[in-house]
């Protein structure tokens, strides 16, 4: 399983839970993600303020703050 | 290794879980769990029961003790459950359907009782588990798989209902305004009596393919766009209030609850 994570200091997204359903992108505020065959990606990271708003409504528990 | 909340209390051997894809039960069940975290009550003091239907399958994600029972039935296990163990805080799990139609005159009776369980209702408009039948919320004139030509049946307000009906604590929120919701789970955990919490999700599956609702976004959009907080709708003329529906605290007036009732009477008889 741990194969399919993403690391960052900021967020950690776990791919096996991910389904594709783009609200995590949606409501981030600094557009940091997007959908990648059907999976989200991180496009900047550095633009992540951890404000957590991906976290609070990802249905699938697949990205969440890191150190939080 | 997932986030603090969800590997505290989540069976995260079962994840994930087998909702479609953007459906708002795991937020609303996520939720959940962050507003025990915030109260911090003791794990092994909560008992979880749910009924039938895509809602009722939280139980089997949650790492509490919990009951997934038959049809509409959760609210007479959650009572047995209750008589047997006060001092136990316990959560029930329910949907639309479950709650209001197969499980209705249950609910009425637990409002009317007063009895101290926390009663969650993922209400999405619609029986998705079985297939998209029409349910008791179903806005009159949508779509359902058993209503084609729409729904011609006024759908239920279940918080108006629950209140109505007797419980001490009402509140609405929705899957988009996650923190309101955590917030009143919270408020409804702490009143002694009767809660009810109703928590508006989206089904893009069925619902919201049968009414051109968009995909999951698109839903979490409509309720950002449609929800108005009753505070502020007090200041607002019915016209801008058209087509918009309440969200927000709308009872609080705490009772004597139903299982301290019934231990007077059996303190009272075993004084005699």
């Amino acid at each position: 399983m741990n194969s399919s994570e993403t690391v960052t200091d900021k967020l950690i997204i776990n791919e096996n839970w991910c389904k594709g359903c783009g609200i995590c992108v949606k409501f981030c505020p600094k557009k940091v993600l997007t959908l990648e065959n059907e999976k989200v990606k991180i496009v900047d990271i550095d633009k992540c303020i951890q404000c957590g708003q991906c976290e609070l409504r990802c249905p699938d528990y697949a990205i969440y703050l890191r150190g939080k | 290794m997932p986030s603090a909340v969800v590997d505290k209390f989540f069976r995260t051997n079962k994840l994930p879980q087998i909702w479609c894809p953007g459906c708002g039960h795991g937020i609303i069940t996520r939720a959940i769990t962050v507003a025990v975290e915030k109260l911090g009550f003791d794990r092994d003091k909560i008992c979880v029961v749910s009924g039938i239907g895509c809602s009722s399958r939280a139980t089997g994600y949650l790492d509490f003790d919990t009951l997934h029972t038959t049809h509409g039935r959760a609210l007479p296990f959650a009572t047995g459950v209750k008589l047997a163990n006060p001092d136990m805080k316990v959560i029930v799990i329910t949907g639309d359907g479950d709650c209001t139609a197969i499980g209705g005159n249950h609910l009425i009776h637990a409002c009317r009782r007063n009895i101290g369980i926390t009663t969650i209702v993922f209400n999405n408009n619609i029986y998705g588990m079985t297939g998209g039948q029409y349910s008791p919320t179903t806005p009159k004139f949508d779509k359902g798989t058993t209503a084609p030509y729409g729904n011609i049946d006024k759908a239920f307000d279940i918080s108006n209902l629950a209140a109505s009906a007797g419980a001490t604590y009402v509140g609405r929120s929705t899957a988009y305004h996650t923190n309101l919701l955590i917030s009143l789970i919270e408020n409804g955990l702490k009143n002694d009596g009767f809660s009810l919490i109703e928590a508006i999700s989206s089904c893009p599956t069925y619902y919201g393919r049968k009414n051109k609702k968009g995909d999951a976004v698109n839903m979490l959009e409509w309720q950002k766009d449609h929800a108005v907080n009753i505070s502020a709708a007090s200041k607002m003329t019915p016209e801008s209030l058209e087509g918009k529906f309440l969200i927000g605290e709308f009872k609080n007036s705490p009772e004597p609850e139903y299982t301290s009732e019934y231990q007077k009477i059996i303190d009272r008889f075993n004084k005699e």
